[in-house]
């Protein structure tokens, strides 16, 4: 199969629309592949995409995001409400494999039909990850499912990338993972809207909470209060708070992801413009002791574009 | 590298259902799997059967593989029965672990793709997967471009 039949992906999308979970699962596949099939998919679902609320739970491995995603989960099936969840692992740089073990902390939800779980991996994705767990959401937006949990690995750039994809952006920290320093060099801070300490049954909580506030009160000013919550998940203590958090912030924070879709678009178009710069780019240029100074190259490719454009 | 909907990792679905506990075994193939580039999704052990035919809709897996060390195996044809009613039919089913030779007759008959005991080689168990989860998808495509 290069390409999919344009019946076959109506079909694909028209079951989706009606709520079919089986249907659900092999769109997320067509979408997370990217490709013209993905887009074909995806526009044909557009009608149905805007009413989810998207919130992303980012952190440094091991802060306890699944578990926190597990009983904020329960959290919502208690209110009838249904979840679902794009759950991202890392990928091995080697093979290109994963394995994907977050939904092992949601378990408990596996015989619930108003519970959606799905894996992901961080593998190379057309447009990079977010633009995969953005169009995925959306696909869970167009099945109806009115609250998306997207859990990221937290480590570098990629969990600032996934705060464009939410409409709200949980920040979960635990104890012991060094100092305040390391929250505000790693950018955390900036995109949080609520942070979360882990682990709060641990001594050294209360001390990383205060940190926390303290660096929280450094940022710029205009960006709504960010509270910070002791949470401790596996005992289920403090979860209501931040499904409470979560709610309070909402008004606020609905459709900010439309807000955020036209930057990341606008990221998207940069990043085809640099492949297409790239592909044009005389031979010698990527041929190693090729010769040329690269400041040549470069002017040389400006002039080309500007000839192209006519400016 | 990037992927597209006829070029993308296997998905595979490691599991153990029933009520035994030992997970070394399928602990070990899951990180075989994922060394060959796979996408593993991992459970632990004592999975119901419908949470298992579940998981393998919501992440559209390419293959199943069941470990079983005490007898477990007992129960996949009801899986694999569970599995049809589903309406999931491409979907290959595997099984590894301390499975009796006169019980593999059974197994088989019932939609076992594959049965590995204990020597199989990790080049064996990959290139099975590899060979079943590109069978199970050409089943899903045909199924797919007819309906």
């Amino acid at each position: 199969m290069d390409s999919a039949a344009p019946a076959r992906l109506s079909r694909l999308a028209e079951a989706v629309a009606a709520g079919d979970p089986r249907a659900l699962g092999r769109a997320l596949t067509f979408v997370e592949t990217g490709s013209d099939d993905g887009r074909a998919l995806l526009s044909a679902l557009r009608p149905g995409v805007g009413s989810a609320y998207i919130i992303g739970f980012t952190g440094p491995p091991g802060a306890g995001k699944s578990t926190l995603v597990d009983a904020l989960i329960h959290a919502f099936r208690a209110e009838g409400q249904r979840v679902a969840v794009l759950a991202v692992d890392p990928v091995s740089p080697v093979s290109g494999g994963a394995v994907l073990g977050d939904r092992t902390r949601m378990g408990a939800h596996s015989l619930d039909d108003g519970v959606f779980i799905r894996s992901v991996s961080a593998r190379g994705h057309l447009g990079g990850l977010s633009t995969a767990a953005h169009d995925m959401a959306d696909v869970m937006d167009a099945a109806g499912w009115p609250v998306i949990l997207i859990e990221t690995v937290g480590a570098g750039q990629s969990e600032t990338e996934i705060a464009r994809v939410a409409d709200l952006s949980v920040v979960v920290c635990a104890p012991g993972l060094g100092d305040e320093l390391q929250a505000i060099k790693a950018g955390i801070l900036e995109i949080a809207d609520v942070l979360v300490v882990n682990k709060a049954d641990r001594a050294d909580a209360d001390q990383t909470a205060k940190q926390l506030e303290g660096m929280l009160s450094l940022r710029a000013a205009g960006r709504g209060e960010v509270p910070v919550l002791k949470v401790s998940a596996t005992l289920g203590h403090g979860v209501d708070a931040v499904r409470e958090a979560i709610s309070n912030r909402r008004a606020e924070t609905k459709g900010r992801r439309s807000e955020k879709r036209r930057a990341h678009v606008a990221s998207i178009a940069a990043q085809a413009l640099a492949a297409r710069i790239f592909a044009g780019l005389p031979e010698e240029a990527v041929t190693e002791g090729g010769g040329a100074d690269l400041n040549d190259i470069v002017q040389q490719v400006l002039g080309t574009m500007r000839k192209e454009s006519g400016t | 590298m990037t992927y597209s909907p006829a070029n993308y990792p296997e998905r595979v679905l490691v599991t153990k259902i029933g009520f035994d506990g030992h997970d070394r075994g399928s602990r070990v193939v899951a990180a075989y799997l994922r060394d060959a580039g796979m996408e593993v999704i991992y459970t632990p052990p004592w999975q119901d059967i419908r949470a298992v035919v579940n998981l393998a809709i919501q992440e559209d897996v390419d293959v199943i593989g069941v470990s079983s060390l005490a007898t477990d195996h007992l129960i996949i044809p009801d899986l694999l029965a569970e599995l049809r009613a589903a309406d999931v039919t491409h979907v290959r089913v595997i099984v590894g672990g301390i499975i009796p030779q006169n019980e593999r007759p059974d197994l088989l008959q019932a939609g076992v793709s594959a049965i590995f005991n204990p020597g199989a080689t990790s080049e064996e168990i990959v290139a099975s997967v590899r060979a079943l989860a590109a069978e199970a998808r050409a089943v899903r495509d045909t199924e797919e471009e007819a309906m």
